[in-house]
């Protein structure tokens, strides 16, 4: 009984003062220490246990026991106290681990820039595709046939004029109708659209175009977007409110627009869209100034558009377009217009000279 | 066009101001370009003066020192340089405060000593006429101290108004009227050339043949005798001057006032200058030459109608007149010729003679033949007011129009269909309204209005459209709602094709590349530059300069243009793409279209991301950064490609670093480093890479990707290095390994290439290979995957005469 007492004793003893001193152990190095001197192998508790096999059979439970409970008792106070030293130790090597946060970063390689002209075009093709227009293309070398004389365009309409139109080796006669040209709007698709697709039709034509003229608000090459919409019943009431959508949609909530009647040959009737001005109210500026954007006149003209003339279905009429029974609107816009508007870009040579500074703007 | 208020007032003069009218008339349909004063303005300060007193200036001998009572109390002293000043005269005088046409404002001025308050005024200083010789006497019958503008026309309102190609009746003063009456509900005054003070019947005095009636529906003549060649009235110079016509004689005048008022243009003869009396309106031989007004001799073809008298041709019908009939200043009889020219022809001879005018403007807009009796008339009256000129009885009219002219139809314009191409509801009455308005006649129809369209409309509305449109601009726009279009079986979407297109911008975006957007033009200097010269391109007949005289063949030369600028403008790093069309044109048929393929080029330069703190110089771009974006482009629109080397590929590449992109093993563009000594030409001293590849092409294979099982069993990875000769390439043994690996080995790529004459041998390379082992249905054991490793081993050994090195 009394060696069985001794050794439980000495058993809780050795557990008491190892405790004390894991409590005390201040270092992850000076807790090792603590464990090598009460759980190493030469320590006196592990040898305990490796002796109970030696004790007296009715010592052997009670002592083995307690043994075990003690080494557990001190593995798992061990390790807790491994925890709260490491935990210390990183903040106290973490604080010491500082750099200069002022430096600049270090960024993964920068995203590039998609080009103004193409946000925008992506933007407006968006808001009709929302609408329910498909997105159409055609040719820029185009004939005077589709670019001219199937949009009703007189023999005297200026436009047609080299002064006012590239056209294309072998030179032709300007008013033959095969002749090769550079297409002066994306209009001519209309017809390619109409003579592929029998109605309703509802598209849109983003493209390039070209007009012999260079100064700040033209280049000689510009992009376009053309729209078409025809069924039985569109209206030029449904041509204000698509156009009232887009400019809400690129312009803002708030915009109006109003039509105001024009002439172009391949409308009737025709007219031209202003959009009110998103820099001003009722053309003065916020700090009192006539507004240099709209000139003061609280409107600014987007572009041209009008009911698509019976003589342009008159010339595909074979294809399913009958003047008499179908009837549409149809208009053109310029991208880069739009997008100067709409970021203040002074000059339209800038989308061509393609700085980086000026595209990564965007 | 320009119109001034003070003229259009008297035929219809709204209480608007000059900016109220163009916002009006813009919303109706006459463009305005802007709102201009013609002469002078601070009215109060231009009065009639009388002259009391006038006496040599003490030290000055041109001038004179005059006593000049303005109506306000005492005289005042006016410095005056006139020769014709006298005491006595009533005169017209500007007083300190009077802003004067240039806008200077006048102000007390001392000349050679003498104050002078003001100024006695010339025509031209008030811009009523161009004489400056002498100051404007005005009648005695004048009090002084009245308004200068109660007498003389010395201010206006001038509209600059843009005229529509298909509204050549607003080319005249009374056309904007009627229009100014539509848009404003003003009265309009009628015509002023409703009483014809000449008479019909056989003219003797002259004789006019028209030969080719259908280029010429109508011709005109009046002649007059007793004419005196003298000034207009300042009334009549003072409008032609706020019409921006410079007044020469009464005769000349006479017949721009009458274009600027009715917009057809007329042509004064000196009747005695015309050889024979007789005018014959013909075709040209072909070569002929005349000379026209302005000195110079013109060549004419067969296409163009000359009216020639007894001695040959005296003018280019329409266009211009000839020298030898001119009006001169002893002319006393005048043939007065108004013509009706057929449009497309005159604008055709005014294209192809370079020669344009007032009146050929107007003639090939199509102007209507009963214009020109209109004109006619009102040219009668003003000779005999304006010149003191006797009308010879009688009128030619010959040219046989009116037969060639169908009597004017009436439209139906339908309700139904007026609401249903608006969209609004526009009740019969105010259409009537709108197009009486305008001098349609109508009539009632069951279902709408039947309308009669004015001869000056005749080309402009021959259609219910034209009409709704009329409707459209004067009572429908202003008050339109806005609806969306039905839009049955719509259903908007982009193409695969566009949907491409935006996923590899946004792919090379998303690696750091800026999109640019270049010319579509080229010139032949930049193909030769880049040595491709002999391919064939699109050509413009009428490029605006050399450099883009020609439609381009490939998008590297806008990159590298592009790149050159930037770089002179200091940007080291330049990562740039392009994505658009070439144009190449079919070689073996010229007269066909030119095919307009889209493709993506993209052009790395200089250090492949910005340098940092961190790392200073990040190394340049090569082809292999390229074919990195390259790689990353294809496999993100998951196109299966491979790129073999073209060392005789495109001309413009460096030889050892230029490849062929393949496409399921077919070209579709090309990768590498452009040829040191070409980018050197654009100032690009490091390497330059580049590819440009057919999107087209791409599109062309465009699959639904299908799902397989990558994740549910592990892969095995296995590093195997395989030295082979130098020319050897990786692709090659990626081939071999491919075959010999089988369908467990998932993919395999080089990770690693190591030289070293001592440890690999020279003239050899070592290539490590990474083989990923998979199996879709079951985790693969060692010994599988040691196998397969083995099998490729012996194939690198066999087929490449490789040496597996021992790992």
């Amino acid at each position: 009984m009394a060696s069985e007492a001794t050794s439980t004793e000495r058993i809780a003893e050795i557990e008491r003062q190892a405790t004390e001193a894991i409590a005390g152990a201040g270092t992850s190095q000076r807790l090792e220490d603590v464990r090598i001197e009460y759980l190493g192998r030469k320590a006196e508790l592990p040898n305990l246990l490796r002796g109970v096999a030696q004790l007296p059979p009715q010592e052997r439970a009670a002592t083995g026991q307690a043994a075990n409970r003690a080494r557990q008792n001190l593995e798992r106070a061990l390790e807790r106290k491994a925890g709260e030293l490491a935990a210390t130790e990183l903040d106290a090597r973490l604080a010491q681990d500082r750099v200069d946060i002022t430096l600049p970063g270090d960024p993964l390689p920068a995203i590039g820039r998609l080009h103004l002209m193409t946000r925008t075009q992506r933007e407006i093709e968006d808001v009709f595709i929302g609408l329910g227009f498909n997105v159409a293309e055609g040719p820029e070398v185009e004939t005077v046939y589709y670019n001219f004389d199937a949009l009703n365009h007189a023999v005297t309409h200026p436009a047609r004029l080299e002064t006012d139109t590239f056209y294309v080796e072998p030179r032709g006669d300007i008013f033959d109708p095969a002749t090769r040209l550079l297409r002066v709007h994306t209009s001519p698709t209309q017809i390619h659209a109409m003579e592929s697709q029998p109605p309703p039709i509802y598209i849109i034509v983003p493209g390039r175009v070209y007009r012999p003229d260079s100064d700040a608000t033209h280049t000689p090459q510009f992009h376009q977007i053309e729209g078409l919409a025809v069924d039985e019943d569109v209206t030029l009431a449904d041509l204000k409110g698509t156009l009232l959508t887009f400019a809400r949609a690129i312009f803002g909530a708030e915009r109006e627009v109003r039509l105001r009647p024009h002439f172009f040959p391949f409308t009737e009737p025709s007219v031209e869209v202003d959009v009110s001005c998103f820099h001003c109210t009722q053309g003065i500026t916020a700090d009192g100034r006539r507004c240099p954007l709209c000139k003061g006149t609280a409107w600014i003209e987007i572009l041209g558009s009008g009911m698509v003339d019976p003589n342009v279905f008159a010339h595909v009429a074979d294809y399913g377009y009958d003047p008499e029974k179908v009837q549409g609107f149809a208009f053109g816009l310029g991208i880069e217009r739009i997008a100067m508007l709409k970021h203040g870009v002074p000059d339209l040579r800038l989308f061509y000279d393609n700085d980086i500074r000026f595209l990564e703007q965007f | 066009m320009r119109v001034g208020l003070e003229w259009l007032h008297e035929y219809c003069a709204p209480a608007l101001s000059a900016f109220q009218l163009a916002d009006r008339l813009a919303m109706t349909g006459t463009e305005v370009e802007r709102v201009e004063t013609h002469g002078v303005s601070a009215l109060e300060h231009f009065v009639v003066g009388k002259v009391l007193d006038a006496h040599r200036h003490p030290d000055a001998d041109r001038l004179n020192v005059c006593l000049v009572d303005t109506g306000d109390g005492d005289p005042s002293q006016i410095v005056c340089g006139a020769p014709n000043v006298a005491a006595g005269q009533t005169v017209a005088v500007a007083t300190p405060g009077a802003v004067m046409p240039d806008g200077t404002k006048l102000k007390v001025a001392k000349l050679r000593g003498q104050p002078s308050h003001g100024m006695i005024l010339a025509e031209d200083e008030v811009a009523i006429g161009t004489d400056h010789d002498g100051i404007m006497v005005l009648p005695d019958d004048l009090t002084p101290g009245t308004p200068l503008a109660d007498v003389l026309p010395i201010a206006t309102d001038v509209l600059v108004l843009e005229i529509t190609p298909n509204r050549p009746d607003c080319l005249g003063v009374y056309g904007i009227a009627r229009e100014v009456h539509a848009a404003t509900g003003a009265p309009l005054q009628p015509p002023p050339w409703r009483e014809d003070s000449g008479t019909p019947g056989e003219l003797a005095a002259a004789t006019v043949t028209v030969e080719d009636p259908d280029l010429c529906p109508r011709f005109i003549a009046r002649a007059f005798e007793n004419v005196t060649i003298g000034e207009s009235p300042r009334w009549l110079k003072a409008r032609l001057m706020a019409a921006g016509q410079r007044p020469i004689s009464n005769v000349v005048d006479v017949t721009n006032y009458v274009m600027l008022l009715t917009a057809q243009p007329m042509h004064a003869f000196d009747l005695d200058a015309v050889a024979g009396a007789q005018l014959t309106v013909r075709r040209a031989r072909d070569g002929e030459t005349l000379e026209t007004l302005d000195g110079q001799t013109r060549t004419l073809d067969t296409e163009m109608v000359l009216i020639a008298d007894a001695d040959g041709p005296t003018s280019i019908a329409g266009v211009m007149g000839g020298a030898r009939s001119e009006v001169s200043g002893t002319t006393t009889r005048v043939l007065m010729e108004a013509a009706n020219w057929n449009g497309a022809n005159i604008h055709r001879t005014s294209l192809k003679l370079g020669l344009r005018s007032e009146a050929s403007g107007r003639f090939e807009k199509q102007l209507q033949p009963e214009q020109a009796m209109d004109a006619e008339v009102l040219a009668t009256r003003l000779m005999i007011d304006v010149c003191g000129a006797t009308p010879v009885p009688g009128t030619i009219d010959v040219g046989g129009w009116a037969a060639s002219i169908p009597p004017p139809a009436s439209i139906r314009l339908r309700d139904a269909r007026v609401s249903g191409l608006l969209g609004i509801e526009v009740p019969r009455e105010r259409s009537r309204e709108i197009l009486e308005a305008l001098d349609f006649a109508t009539a009632d129809a069951p279902d709408g209005l039947d309308v009669t369209v004015p001869s000056f409309r005749r080309n402009d509305v021959t259609r219910e459209a034209d009409l709704i449109e009329e409707v459209a601009r004067l009572g429908a726009l202003e008050t339109l709602p806005a609806t969306l279009p039905p839009r049955r079986n719509a259903s908007g979407r982009l193409t695969e094709r566009q949907r491409l297109r935006r996923q590899t911008a946004d792919a090379l975006t998303a690696q750091g590349l800026h999109e640019i957007v270049g010319w579509s033009f080229e010139g032949p200097e930049l193909t030769e530059r880049l040595r491709i010269a002999d391919r064939p391109a699109v050509r413009l007949t009428n490029p605006m300069s050399a450099e883009q005289s020609r439609l381009r063949i490939t998008l590297l030369g806008s990159l590298l243009d592009v790149a050159q600028r930037n770089r002179a403008r200091g940007a080291a790093g330049l990562r740039l793409f392009e994505s658009g069309a070439v144009y190449l044109p079919d070689p073996a048929d010229s007269d066909s279209a030119p095919a307009e393929p889209r493709h993506v080029a993209a052009l790395l330069c200089g250090p492949v991301r910005p340098p940092t703190w961190r790392d200073g110089s990040p190394p340049p771009a090569d082809v292999f950064a390229a074919k990195g974006v390259l790689a990353d482009l294809l496999d993100t629109v998951r196109a299966p490609w491979s790129v073999e080397a073209a060392p005789d590929g495109e001309p413009f590449l460096h030889p050892g670093r230029s490849a062929r992109i393949l496409l399921d093993g077919t070209s579709a563009g090309w990768l590498g480093e452009v040829h040191p000594s070409i980018a050197a030409r654009w100032g690009l001293t490091d390497p330059v890479a580049a590819f440009e590849l057919d999107l087209d092409a791409v599109a062309a294979l465009s699959a639904t990707t299908q799902y397989r099982d990558l994740t549910s069993f592990p892969e095995v990875r296995e590093d195997l290095a395989v030295i082979v000769a130098d020319s050897v390439t990786a692709a090659q043994v990626i081939a071999v390994a491919r075959r010999a690996g089988g369908s467990l080995l998932a993919t395999t790529e080089v990770f690693d290439v190591y030289r070293d004459d001592e440890r690999i041998g020279a003239g050899d390379v070592s290539l490590a290979l990474r083989l990923h082992f998979r199996a879709p249905d079951r985790t693969l054991t060692d010994e599988e995957v040691a196998a397969r490793r083995t099998k490729i081993a012996a194939a690198l050994a066999e087929q490449l005469q490789g040496r597996v090195r021992d790992s």
